[in-house]
């Protein structure tokens, strides 16, 4: 008896232990990245940081301009997106509401395998077929371009927007449904009319998370998108090369002498970078517990 | 009944453990410098430029002499300086010369960087294949980088506009060609960054407006490298002859910093590599021995 307690207990406290590793990660590198990022401060102004349109960051004199990296980051992911969603809600559809059954089981486990796929295979099929297609398509200077990016970071996020939609499509309550059909609708009136509405806060969350993984990806951006650090005009940014936040850290670490503003200004963008997953995060968690089947 | 299974229990969280336990003993250990009767151990890190070369070198090295051990890691000039700088290695790999900074934290630390060149490498600027300029003198070739060019027609090639290709800022190769060709300017801001030489290469193999530079160990079939023409001297090729003669103008050391005058393994390494052997080896990597 004394050993089962004894036993229950120990476990209990090994997950509670586990969960508090978890959480005092994250809040050690919020320390870390925050400390280090706003030691560029007190020496280059914060204002010029955010709106300086030039990032040199070797020059003399340096210039820390965020501007471009973070509109780079935005223009690629709004691209991916653009190409994602749609095609992600129409498969989450399919799979959930039309599919014959045995189809399903199928399809789902092969868009779970997208998610499986290490993103530097992504980008070096993007760099090598990707690249030329568009280029030659287009007929435009290079083919390493914001939209590229958008393309393979839209493949990138489907598994993503595919599985979480798809829970949600699926567990609408049948009887809306049902109800839906008994009052005369057709099948793809339920479902544009009554299933999406209802699953939509599901799928917003997998909207928000979707554009979260596309801010957040690295290796595959910096090898398609070209990384030129200039302000992207929209929508012709789309056809022209950009640089993203994250590949700008992923290209500078390896030769910045430790403790230079250069050093600093990495892990300001970081936490830039940062704030705004965190951001995206908390509003795909908000919509997904506010909007619950508000019909 | 409980009690086994209770047992049972515990035997598998302690065998867990124990991996967890050994795991990390493993990775302690790989750090350690173990120095045996009468071999020693020494880390050399820094340039990706010279990295290959080093390991060439410290391969056939310690075939040689199979008591010593030589650890050979990348990261970029300024890495292999800064672990100098602290302390750790005993000798940094570098694709550029230290800067006055460097050498400032240095003897704060109560460092003295020494300098070795120990190899040369061509900087080969190089083009897609299907277009038809073949030569290039520094003054166009600084209006390309600088964004004051940007169409081949400029240049005596066809209508076409000009993709310039660069390394990203981390690239020891980087630094050099905006000191060389730039004359210390800045690059334009909407050249395309690749993060590594084969992406440049790929590039210009499938892009016929673009232009980039390349180490000459990296040239192949599916880029062809421009003439240069530095003072209006005329134009130079980018032959191992003219790299090795002092002709081409994008042509630079390879460096090794110690501490000091290096002593003991680092002292038989360097040696080694400055021999007609080691000199050998770097012909055979593609890049250029010293004179």
């Amino acid at each position: 008896m004394l050993n089962r307690q004894f036993r229950e207990k120990g476990i209990e406290s090994l997950l509670f232990a586990s969960g508090a590793v978890a959480v005092l990660a994250l809040f050690l590198l919020c320390i870390f990245l925050f400390r280090d990022g706003l030691l560029l401060f007190e020496d280059y102004p914060i204002s010029e940081f955010l709106t300086s349109t030039k990032w040199f960051p070797t020059a003399e004199p340096e210039h820390f301009g965020l501007l471009p990296l973070f509109l780079g980051s935005l223009i690629v992911t709004v691209g991916a997106i653009l190409f994602s969603v749609p095609l992600g809600i129409a498969a989450a559809i399919y799979i959930s509401e039309l599919a014959d059954p045995r189809v399903a089981n199928f399809l789902k486990p092969v868009t779970e395998i997208l998610a499986g796929i290490p993103s530097v295979v992504y980008g070096f099929f993007g760099l090598v077929i990707l690249v030329p297609m568009v280029q030659k398509t287009l007929q435009i200077p290079t083919g390493q371009t914001a939209l590229t990016g958008s393309i393979m970071l839209g493949i990138m996020a489907l598994p993503t927007i595919i599985s979480i939609s798809e829970d949600a499509i699926s567990s609408v309550p049948r009887a809306i449904k049902e109800g839906s059909l008994a009052l005369g609708s057709t099948k793809w009136q339920t479902i544009y009319k009554v299933t999406v509405p209802a699953a939509l806060s599901g799928i917003s969350a997998a909207v928000m998370l979707g554009v979260g993984r596309a801010i957040g990806e690295t290796m595959t951006v910096m090898m398609v998108t070209g990384n030129s650090a200039v302000i992207p005009g929209f929508p012709s940014g789309l056809f022209a090369p950009v640089r993203t936040m994250t590949a700008t850290i992923a290209l500078e670490m390896g030769e910045v002498p430790q403790g230079s503003d250069h050093f600093h200004a990495l892990f300001a963008i970081g936490s830039v970078l940062f704030i705004t997953t965190f951001i995206i995060n908390i509003i795909a968690s908000y919509v997904k517990r506010r909007y619950r089947f508000n019909l | 009944m409980i009690a086994g299974k209770l047992l049972k229990n515990i035997s598998i969280c302690s065998v867990v453990l124990l991996i967890i336990a050994a795991a990390f003993v493993g990775i302690g250990c790989v750090d350690q410098e173990e120095t045996t009767a009468e071999g020693e151990s020494i880390i050399i890190k820094g340039s990706d430029t010279v990295l290959p070369l080093s390991q060439a070198e410290s391969e056939e090295f310690m075939l040689a002499n199979p008591e010593h051990s030589i650890t050979v890691i990348g990261g970029g000039s300024g890495v292999g300086i800064a672990a100098l700088i602290d302390g750790e290695v005993e000798i940094a790999m570098a694709s550029r010369t230290i800067k006055d900074s460097e050498i400032e934290n240095a003897e704060a630390n109560g460092i003295q960087p020494v300098e070795h060149v120990i190899a040369w490498d061509g900087i080969a600027v190089v083009v897609n294949p299907e277009n038809p300029v073949t030569e290039i003198t520094f003054e166009d070739l600084k209006g390309i980088y600088d964004g004051s060019i940007s169409n081949w027609a400029d240049v005596g090639g066809e209508d076409l506009p000009i993709t310039v290709i660069t390394r990203d800022s981390s690239s020891g190769t980087y630094g050099y060609f905006q000191e060389e060709v730039l004359l210390d300017e800045e690059y334009r801001q909407d050249a395309l960054v690749q993060p590594a030489t084969g992406a440049i290469v790929l590039e210009i193999s499938q892009n016929t407006g673009a232009i980039g530079y390349i180490g000459y160990a990296y040239l192949n079939d599916e880029i062809s490298a421009l003439a240069l023409d530095a003072d209006g001297e005329g134009f130079v090729e980018a032959t191992p002859e003219n790299i090795i003669a002092g002709t081409y103008p994008l042509a630079r050391p390879l460096h090794y910093y110690t501490n000091g005058e290096p002593t003991g393994l680092a002292k038989e390494y360097l040696d080694y590599v400055m021999s007609p052997t080691g000199q050998d080896i770097i012909s055979s990597v593609g890049y250029f021995p010293v004179n």
